[in-house]
């Protein structure tokens, strides 16, 4: 929080302050619920409940076999295993194809351009559960229920218009003026290409690639319909199985994928400012 | 075509695994549960078998809880991929009547109990559907907080009582079972209750007398979700299966007690999938998996009741606490001393109707 | 001007207009092709799937194509001459239901009919184990025999209301209407029997609140995430993102072990003197746990659009605007929040068509008066198997969310959507 001006006014300050706690209150809220499951993971019994044990910080309230059935339950490892590859080749799809199309969406005079651009990110608009069912039904007819093969196509779908709108909102400010001047000082739309475009919009395609790859990764209700055991994902792996048991090893797989998350944050910063320090802007 | 490639494809599997014998495994992909209940049937049945069939590895598919839906799309795709799945006895029906599980000619197929009675008159009037074989006999009953409440509750009617028994309860988000229980409650007589449900004057009983209660009600959706409420006090008294209230009690230690008064059976077993692409290898499984002794080990690991006669006596202790199980199952004498028994005719007549009547009233 | 341009020729001797035309149509077609392969995806992966929704809504083929004889000799009988039908009509059904007997698809005719009235269930077992036995005519008092209820001119009625190839009944289902199948008449059902308008209803409110909240907790989160530096942003953004990427099963168990009555909320509120033991607060299984646990998953995606567009404005307007005599709030309201029109469509439309599709959190803990249609859509799909009604639901939820988008479209354009 920085020094105040010096000409503020009683009830700016007292609004200044407001501002603040109001804020701070906001993260709080959004960052809480998610603290609050990381001792849970750490529970004696397989229950979503702070035992009076826990409270008392006594270490017979706490244990690691929650952890321990993550790491040695074939079906939490093959679970991991899917999730990637799942979302791995979903991404690959939905960002070679949704970057392309955003390419030919931002030339200029591209006909019927809010026409296609409804369509192609319509996957983002269509409530879920309708996508699922649908998928569902249609997969199942043409043999792609219960195979990787649907599931990444399922994914790829749900990931292009993340791909689509963040590219399209890169392309938004450019200029085509940069593409004629490299074509007129000798270069081939090759180079033209890498050199000039690619540079460009490599934050948009990873923004957007990041983005598909969460939505896979992170995405339940079509992979509940489309997929089965063999395509069974993390988020598959933690509804399976739900009218026996619920257990506290989900919420181990869930500090787990925090930390994970953070890790991946972090890198993703650090790589940002390092384009950012190439392309000479340097952060404010 | 596609049939006649399926059939060469299973026989060259089948002259494969044959001459291959122990090197090839072959595995047999097998829905159920999950929990404590594919626990149990893991090594029940599937450690044994595999042991003593090294060609044959089990996988366990915990999504028996959308099997009807799957199986229906499998069947649509023409692309079977489980092997058997275990389905509670009304589903069974249904898939039955959709064709989408195969008939099976229980006496052939199965074991017959050590005295030689044969498979059909063992399970006896278990066998609710021709495709279906019967598993376990469960039910759907009540625990309670025996710390909250003044007196240990013995009637199912203290569920409908909030003067004597305040507190919320926790009952299962469909008609099935609480509309039979509020109609008890009310009076109306257990053999009576299926004819006076049957009426619209008997549903709006039934609904009138759940009226009473339904604003201390917590509905759930799956069978996990009442013993995390017991456990964590959110519910004084809940329904839910049988085995997850006994593992609340004796294994996770919770202050909870059983409330078995007009708990109502109902079956799970085995359906073989039209189509799976190891009908022999899993028909062979079956007979080993479903003996007398197997289905009597089960109660071992789970306290659900054998479909079995037979395997009634053979019920021993539990395998970690090495408490007799038997006081533990519901069809117990002590515990049966009122039931009902899921009216699965009724239901399948019925369900759709009584579904929207009980959402129309759940949204009042 | 016209002229000159005219007269005008490129280098291949080839008109200027007309070489300008002809690069222009290339790019054209050159933009196309790149969007083309995204667009026979989608196409492909994604509009076949709705449309086949589309189909199975309206598809009623089962009656027929199981007794195609019965249904067509039905045609001729009149349904409401108070008389059963004929001989014939009898004699086709006994051979059809042998036959299906045997292909095992009688019992397929019977749950069909069972969604429309109760009873054909049964109704068609009883005759498939029965039917066999009926070797001579006459079939209609033999088939009486088996079940009265073949006897009753309204099972008839049913029957020959549901053999022809398509039906408007799922939609009609869907909106709490009911065919009189003794008259043919279409009825509203009392509101007291009402389902799904009221659960439409539901879904659209809860969803607007939840919407309204996310935007008033995230503006000012957003806001001040634009106005530090981006180096505190850039941290501060995790807080955002970590949610965002928690699955979704895992919040709201989060959500139920934070809000129940022994739960950590009330267990505080207890601890700190708020409320006592017995008024600890019911936030759960009711709509407040569903609205609670939902603007909390949903927050970020009212957050990020926000906060991208809010980089976006200089501050130098609202000091100008301040500088040039307005007081802060004016200038705020006048000159800033209008710039952020953008932001708030693109978050408002993500969050309120994202919260029209759940069903899982609201299954959770939205207990009777917290759950959404989409749990209705997710039952008949995986429970009832009434796909067509299921579908039917699911048709009328995305016309409902398609009018928003329009309406969103107008507004704010689709153009101008950003995600951060």
């Amino acid at each position: 929080m920085s020094t105040l001006p010096p000409y503020f006014s009683v009830p700016e300050r007292i609004w200044h302050y407001t501002f603040w706690i109001i804020c701070v209150s906001v993260l709080f809220f959004l960052i809480f619920p998610l603290i609050v499951i990381i001792p849970l993971s750490f529970n004696e019994v397989p229950f979503f409940t702070f035992t009076k044990k826990m409270l008392a910080f006594d270490p017979d309230g706490y244990s690691l076999q929650w952890y321990n059935d993550f790491f040695t339950n074939l079906n939490w490892q093959g679970a991991v295993r899917n999730s990637v590859f799942i979302a791995f080749f979903a991404t690959i799809i939905a960002t070679f194809l949704g970057t392309l199309a955003s390419l030919g969406l931002s030339r200029p005079n591209m006909p019927y351009r809010t026409l296609l651009m409804s369509l192609l990110i319509s996957p983002m608009i269509v409530p879920l559960i309708i996508s699922a069912a649908g998928m569902f039904f249609f997969y199942s007819r043409i043999g792609l229920q219960g195979t990787h093969l649907g599931v990444i196509l399922a994914h790829a779908v749900l990931g292009t218009p993340f791909v689509v709108i963040t590219v399209t909102a890169t392309l938004s400010g450019f200029d085509n003026n940069l593409i004629r001047a490299s074509q007129s000082l000798g270069a081939t739309p090759t180079t033209t290409f890498f050199k000039v475009i690619v540079p460009l919009i490599t934050p948009g395609v990873i923004s957007g690639a990041l983005f598909a790859f969460v939505t896979s990764f992170d995405e339940v209700v079509v992979v509940l319909f489309v997929g089965s055991y063999r395509q069974r994902t993390i988020p598959w792996q933690m509804f399976s199985g739900i009218r026996e048991q619920i257990s506290p090893t989900i919420l181990a797989a869930a500090t787990l994928l925090i930390v994970v998350t953070i890790a991946l944050l972090t890198t993703l910063e650090l790589l940002r400012r390092r384009t950012e320090r190439l392309r000479g802007v340097t952060p404010s | 075509m596609n049939k006649f490639m399926r059939t060469m494809t299973a026989a060259a599997v089948m002259a494969m695994v044959g001459f291959a014998g122990q090197t090839m495994a072959t595995e047999l992909v097998v829905v159920s549960w999950g929990g404590a209940y594919t626990a149990s049937q893991q090594n029940a049945y599937h450690a044994p078998y595999m042991k003593n069939n090294p060609g044959i590895k089990i996988i366990n598919d915990d999504s028996a809880g959308s099997a009807v839906a799957k199986l229906r799309a499998m069947k649509q795709a023409g692309n079977t991929t489980w092997d058997l799945v275990d389905a509670v006895a009304s589903d069974a029906m249904r898939l039955c009547d959709e064709g989408l599980v195969d008939v099976i000619d229980h006496d052939n197929a199965l074991a017959s109990a050590p005295d030689g009675t044969p498979a059909s008159k063992d399970f006896g009037d278990f066998i609710v559907s021709e495709c279906f074989i019967p598993q376990i006999v469960y039910s759907t009953t009540f625990g309670y907080r025996k710390d909250k409440v003044s007196r240990p509750m013995s009637s199912i009617c203290d569920v409908f009582d909030l003067k004597s028994f305040p507190g919320k309860r926790a009952l299962e988000k469909k008609p099935i079972n609480n509309l039979e229980w509020a109609l008890i409650c009310d009076g109306v007589a257990p053999s009576k209750v299926y004819d006076v449900l049957g009426t619209n004057a008997g549903v709006k009983q039934a609904l009138a007398k759940l009226d009473t209660i339904k604003s201390k009600v917590v509905w759930w959706t799956s069978g996990s979700q009442t013993p995390q409420l017991l456990a964590d006090g959110e519910v004084v008294v809940g329904s839910t299966y049988n085995g997850r209230l006994f593992k609340l009690i004796e294994v996770d230690k919770q202050p909870v007690s059983m409330l078995w008064d007009w708990q109502v059976f109902d079956l799970d077993g085995w359906v073989v999938p039209s189509g799976t692409k190891n009908k022999a290898a899993v028909m062979k499984y079956l007979k080993f998996a479903t003996d007398t002794q197997r289905l009597a080990d089960q109660a071992k690991w789970i306290s659900y009741g054998p479909t079995r006669a037979s395997s009634a006596p053979l019920v021993g202790n539990h395998n970690s606490l090495g408490i007799p199980m038997a006081p533990h199952m519901p069809t117990d004498p002590l515990n049966a001393k009122t039931t009902l028994l899921f009216n699965y005719e009724f239901w399948a007549d019925n369900r759709d109707d009584l579904d929207a009547k009980f959402n129309a009233w759940l949204l009042k | 001007m016209e002229k000159i341009q005219e007269n005008i020729v490129t280098a291949d001797g080839i008109p200027l207009k007309i070489s300008l035309a002809r690069a222009q149509r290339r790019s054209k077609i050159v933009a196309f092709m790149m969007v083309f392969p995204l667009l026979v995806f989608i196409v492909v992966a994604f509009i076949g799937p709705i449309a086949d929704m589309l189909l199975l809504s309206i598809d009623n083929s089962i009656v027929k194509k199981i007794l195609p004889k019965s249904s067509e000799a039905l045609q001729n009988w009149d349904e409401y001459s108070g008389e059963l039908p004929g001989e014939a009509v009898f004699a086709a059904m006994v051979d059809e239901i042998k036959k299906a007997k045997a292909a095992k698809e009688h019992t397929r005719v019977g749950q069909r009919l069972n969604y429309e009235s109760s009873g054909f269930s049964s109704l068609f077992r009883k005759a498939g184990r029965k039917v066999t036995k009926i070797k001579t005519p006459p079939f209609k008092e033999a088939l009486i025999k088996t079940d009265k209820r073949w006897g009753e001119i309204y099972t008839w009625q049913v029957i020959k209301q549901n053999s022809s190839s398509y039906t408007e009944g799922y939609y009609l289902a869907a909106l709490d209407f009911k065919r009189k199948f003794s008259s043919g008449n279409i009825e509203s059902l009392e509101s007291k029997d009402s389902i799904y308008l009221k659960l439409f209803f539901r879904t659209i409110v809860l969803s607007s609140l939840i919407t309204f909240l996310t935007f008033v907790i995230g503006f000012p989160l957003s806001y001040m995430l634009s106005t530090v530096s981006t180096r505190i942003s850039n941290i501060l953004i995790i807080f955002v993102l970590l949610p965002f990427w928690t699955s979704l099963l895992v919040r709201t168990t989060s959500w139920i072990a934070l809000l129940q009555q022994e739960g950590v909320i009330n267990d505080f509120l207890v601890l700190v003197g708020f409320i006592n033991e017995e008024g600890r607060l019911a936030m759960i299984h009711n709509a407040t746990g569903t609205v609670v646990a939902m603007t909390h998953i949903l927050l970020p995606f009212m957050i990020l659009p926000l906060f991208s567009v809010m980089k976006t404005i200089p501050k130098s307007y609202v000091r100008a605007a301040i500088s040039l005599g307005a007081h802060p709030w004016k200038a705020f309201w006048k000159v800033y929040f209008p710039n952020t029109g953008a932001g708030i469509g693109a978050g408002s439309i993500l969050v309120f068509i994202l919260a029209i599709g759940y069903y899982i959190t609201p299954a959770l803990v939205g207990g009777s008066s917290g759950t959404f249609i989409s749990n209705r859509i997710a039952y008949h799909i995986s429970s009832s198997l009434n796909w067509g009604l299921g579908s039917a639901i699911g048709v009328i939820l995305l016309g409902i969310v398609l009018l928003f988008f329009v309406f969103y479209d107008r507004i704010v354009g689709i153009n101008n959507m950003k995600l951060g």
